[in-house]
């Protein structure tokens, strides 16, 4: 395999935008999907109303904005290990993404926890570290354009971002590790979802959705750092 | 079908701020981001 000739950014560059092309297109059918069976298949819930149909976006959101910070550290201790260029800029081009997505989860949140718990906003240790991983992405994007070399950018920025990293299990422990109003996970790996079939599937497909558009974004994104930076 | 009508629909059981204050700042801050790579692609296309 040719690994490192896509690490060269002119090399990558033709080859992103074909990704960020079918990723971008495979994102919009499955949110078209998603938003199908998360409004019109999906039942109402037997105890929240309908208020629980915000769970199709929270949820993926949530996943994604864990997610694309692993990523992101990845990429970013990649950069340092081997001082490829191409590294640095993808972790760079992940993290708007990234906070965008933990917005999201935040603010959907909120609005499903004023109906649920009867408060926008409580100091619990899921929501706390979540806000503490929002910081985290705008401290890594105003770290890098406080800078103006780029290489000593993202250096910087890759420090900070490997460090950060120890916030991702306490986000995803915190219901367990804490006694927390957020409720525990409703899907994991070892046992079978805790929910009916329809909603998995509405869930499943907005986060696929979500993976497709990062995915894209963060693409589109490097080939434009790509052009600037040469 | 969950829904009878439109206003159904669009009403939510009485959680309509909710649902849809949650699905309209989604997609309307997925929309902005579009939008802005949309054109910080062009702009740099149209320099090289």
């Amino acid at each position: 395999m040719k690994w490192f000739w896509y690490a060269s950014p002119e090399t990558f560059y033709p080859l992103a935008g074909k990704i960020a092309r079918g990723c971008g297109i495979a994102a919009a059918v499955l949110m078209l999907a998603g938003l199908y069976v998360g409004f019109l298949v999906a039942p109402t819930d037997a105890q929240q109303g309908e208020a629980y149909r915000i769970i199709f976006i929270h949820v993926p959101a949530a996943w994604m904005s864990m997610f694309l910070y692993v990523v992101m550290a990845f990429w970013a201790a990649l950069g340092l290990a081997f001082n490829t260029r191409l590294s640095g800029m993808m972790a760079s081009a992940l993290a708007p993404t990234g906070a965008l997505f933990t917005f999201i989860a935040l603010w959907t949140g909120a609005l499903w926890g004023r109906p649920t718990w009867g408060a926008y906003w409580v100091w619990d240790a899921r929501l706390t570290s979540e806000l503490i991983l929002l910081f985290l992405y705008l401290g890594f994007m105003a770290l890098q354009a406080a800078i103006d070399d780029p290489r000593r950018a993202d250096r910087a920025g890759a420090l900070l971002a490997i460090v950060g990293v120890v916030n991702i299990p306490i986000i995803y422990y915190s219901v367990q590790w804490w006694n927390t109003l957020h409720q525990g996970a409703s899907v994991s790996l070892t046992r079978a979802p805790s929910m009916a079939a329809t909603m998995l599937t509405g869930m499943v497909l907005m986060a696929l959705a979500f993976w497709a558009y990062s995915i894209a974004a963060a693409l589109v994104r490097v080939r434009c750092m790509i052009l600037e930076r040469r | 079908m969950t829904w009878g009508s439109w206003s159904e629909f669009f009403a939510m059981g009485g959680y309509a701020w909710y649902v849809w204050g949650s699905y309209g700042v989604t997609f309307a801050l997925l929309g902005l981001e579009v939008i802005l790579l949309m054109k910080r692609t062009q702009q740099r296309e149209a320099k090289t």
